[in-house]
């Protein structure tokens, strides 16, 4: 688990020509969006350390320990019920809906641990916004599904720029400017996991978690939502789940690999490996993280 | 492998088959039984009504208060009386029963649910006749009489009282299901947004499961004009009722009415038109609670469609 800035020797092929070709292309691709490879510049904003949750008994994740860097974009990877989606839902305490769960170890955002007593889990997701999986509008207007949370949060400023402007940030303005008073239901799979995101942003949170953003989606809504993640890279942290590992590869700046141990039937999910996105899919430490990059992409 | 399927492979088991077929006629036969049923309510009703109106003295039909044995057929005082019985239920359910739903859908912990939820359904099939007689001797004496000392024994207050506390288990659970089919995910793109429980509830559940939660409230308005023994037992004015529109008087709604008259010697004894205007008021009363529950039809319809 280094967090060595990556060197091109690093970089260089070694396993075969695919994945130097890879290593090559997630590197062109970070030129085009930021214009370098991550470095140590970001401050951590939101720290997990040695992480366990809990349903229960039954001990889902264990010991999970990762820094996540302000305006990165983090990616957790795994296989399915290793906890990726736990562990990201823990972070804005989101796990507090489920009774049964439960977090242990210290997740710590501007060093001030989430899970202290006094802090309201409330405000926690005023500053940490989360996109879900499957589109989920509320089954009211474009410009209602906007409004809503800076309504609750008592936002005071003109409604209409605001709504304006975070659709553009999400890149739908234009699609939905002519009819903000439909019912977002109206709108494809890929405009409405837009319109979440635009919902998201609204709220001006600074941390952004999505969890398998793009998975109900076809390819070309796909790839519009990851161009949106570059552009919103450049004002928030965002960390995200994904299956996808092209995806994650294209767009990420460092990578979560989990992974998941049974032992007498129980399955814990456990982190195998955090380092740079480049690194991790071209010359990973663990030789598990190579089988499992290599199983998907060969 | 390139075997060749015959018809035959497809053809099946001509004994299921046939078993299908029995099975079906016996749901089709039962499904025209009840149809037939409600066809034949409708027209020994609407046989008798009619031989009521076109014999009566319109000007009968509206008068000074609703006594039939005296020729005074004041429909209006029948109408009054069940409007107010039946508001002052609602008035009395609405906010218990969706206060219930709120909290039995939303805040209770499962074990509270658990055996919460059960209770509730009991309470909802507790007999209409315990809770007249509770009105009776109970919300009459105890809270009525107790806030206005002006009231009567019998008052359309406690007759009310004791309808809304029958219906207040239909709205709480009706309205409960309608909060629980929400999906989860609306709730969480809520929480997620910064909303608290209060303003999720508020916001977000209750704008979603408002069809059901209206149906509920239609259901349980056709439960309140529909109910019998209660106002019966409670609200006095067995014989009949003077019209008036003060909640502390006693009267007579529609069903207690045609309770009254059914009970009574009418039938063989009566005098003219007196048993014959019992099928007319069942006749509103029939038609009154027929469009109720179209009504709430359309709306639990609406609600399936919505998410
Ligand atoms: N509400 C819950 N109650 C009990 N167990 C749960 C709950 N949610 C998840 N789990 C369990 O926790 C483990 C981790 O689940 P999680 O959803 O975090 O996995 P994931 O990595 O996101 O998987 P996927 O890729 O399929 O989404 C799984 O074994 C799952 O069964
Ligand atoms: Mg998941």
């Amino acid at each position: 688990m280094t967090e060595e800035p990556t060197t091109d020797e690093q970089l260089a092929p070694r396993p075969g020509a695919e994945q130097a070709e890879l290593a090559a292309e997630i590197r062109a691709e970070r030129k085009r969006v930021t214009g370098g490879t991550p470095d140590d510049a970001h401050d951590v904003i939101i720290e997990l350390d040695n992480v366990d949750v809990y349903y229960g008994d039954f001990h889902a994740v264990d010991s999970v320990t990762i820094p996540v860097r302000e305006k990165e974009i983090t990616a957790f990877i795994g296989p399915s019920g290793c906890g990726k989606s736990t562990v990201l839902r823990s972070i804005n305490r989101m796990n507090d809906l489920i009774e049964s769960a439960r977090v242990e170890g210290r997740i710590a955002y501007h060093g001030v641990d989430l899970y202290g007593s006094g802090v309201d889990p409330v405000e926690v997701r005023r500053h940490i916004g989360m996109v879900f999986q499957k589109p989920n509008p509320f089954p009211k207007s474009i410009y209602d599904n906007i409004a809503f949370g800076p309504k609750i949060a008592g936002f005071k400023g003109d409604m209409d720029d605001l709504v304006e402007s975070s659709l553009q940030r999400a890149a739908l303005w234009d699609e939905v400017k002519d009819k903000l008073d439909e019912s977002a239901f109206a709108l494809s799979g890929g405009q409405q996991q837009r319109l979440c995101i635009a919902r998201a942003i609204a709220t001006s949170p600074d941390v952004l978690l999505m969890d398998e953003p793009a998975s109900a989606l076809d390819p070309i809504a796909t790839l519009r939502i990851e161009d949106l993640m570059y552009e919103l890279k450049q004002e928030y942290t965002i960390i995200i789940v994904t299956h996808n590992m092209q995806q994650a590869a294209r767009v990420s700046d460092r990578t979560a690999f989990f992974s998941v141990d049974v032992n007498e039937g129980k399955r814990t999910g456990r982190l195998v490996e955090f380092t740079e996105t480049a690194k991790l899919f071209t010359d990973p430490a663990e030789q598990e993280t190579e089988d499992y990059i290599t199983g998907r992409f060969g | 492998m390139t075997q060749q399927l015959t018809l035959e492979d497809l053809a099946g088991d001509a004994k299921r088959r046939n078993r299908e077929r029995r099975v079906k006629v016996l749901f089709v036969a039962a499904g025209l039984v009840s149809i037939a049923v409600s066809i034949l309510i409708i027209l020994s009703l609407a046989g008798e009504a009619w031989s009521f109106i076109s014999q009566v003295d319109l000007s009968s039909l509206w008068t000074v208060g609703w006594f039939p044995r005296r020729g005074l057929y004041d429909i209006p005082t029948l109408i009054i009386a069940t409007t107010i019985i039946a508001g002052i239920g609602m008035l009395v359910a609405i906010p218990l029963g969706l206060g219930a739903a709120a909290y039995l859908a939303e805040y209770a912990s499962p074990r509270a649910r658990r055996w919460l939820k059960p209770t509730v359904e009991i309470l909802a099939g507790i007999p209409s006749v315990v809770l007249g007689f509770w009105a009776l001797t109970f919300i009459s004496p105890e809270v009525v009489a107790r806030i206005f000392s002006s009231a009567k024994p019998f008052t359309m207050m406690a007759a009310g009282l004791g309808v809304g506390v029958l219906i207040t288990p239909l709205v709480a659970t009706v309205s409960e299901d309608a909060m629980k089919a929400v999906p989860m995910s609306l709730r969480e793109a809520s929480y997620g947004l910064g909303a608290d429980r209060a303003v999720t509830v508020r916001k977000v559940v209750f704008p979603a499961a408002l069809s059901g939660i209206v149906a509920s409230m239609i259901l349980a308005l056709s439960r309140a004009i529909g109910e019998t023994m209660i106002v019966f037992m409670a609200a006095g004015a067995v014989g009949g009722a003077l019209r008036t529109f003060n909640p502390l008087d006693p009267g007579q709604t529609m069903t207690a009415a045609i309770a009254a008259l059914a009970t009574g010697s009418d039938q063989v004894a009566g005098q003219g038109l007196t048993f014959q205007s019992l099928f007319f008021v069942g006749l509103l009363l029939f038609l009154i609670t027929l469009a109720l529950n179209s009504l709430s039809n359309r709306f639990v319809r609406k609600y399936r469609e919505q998410y």
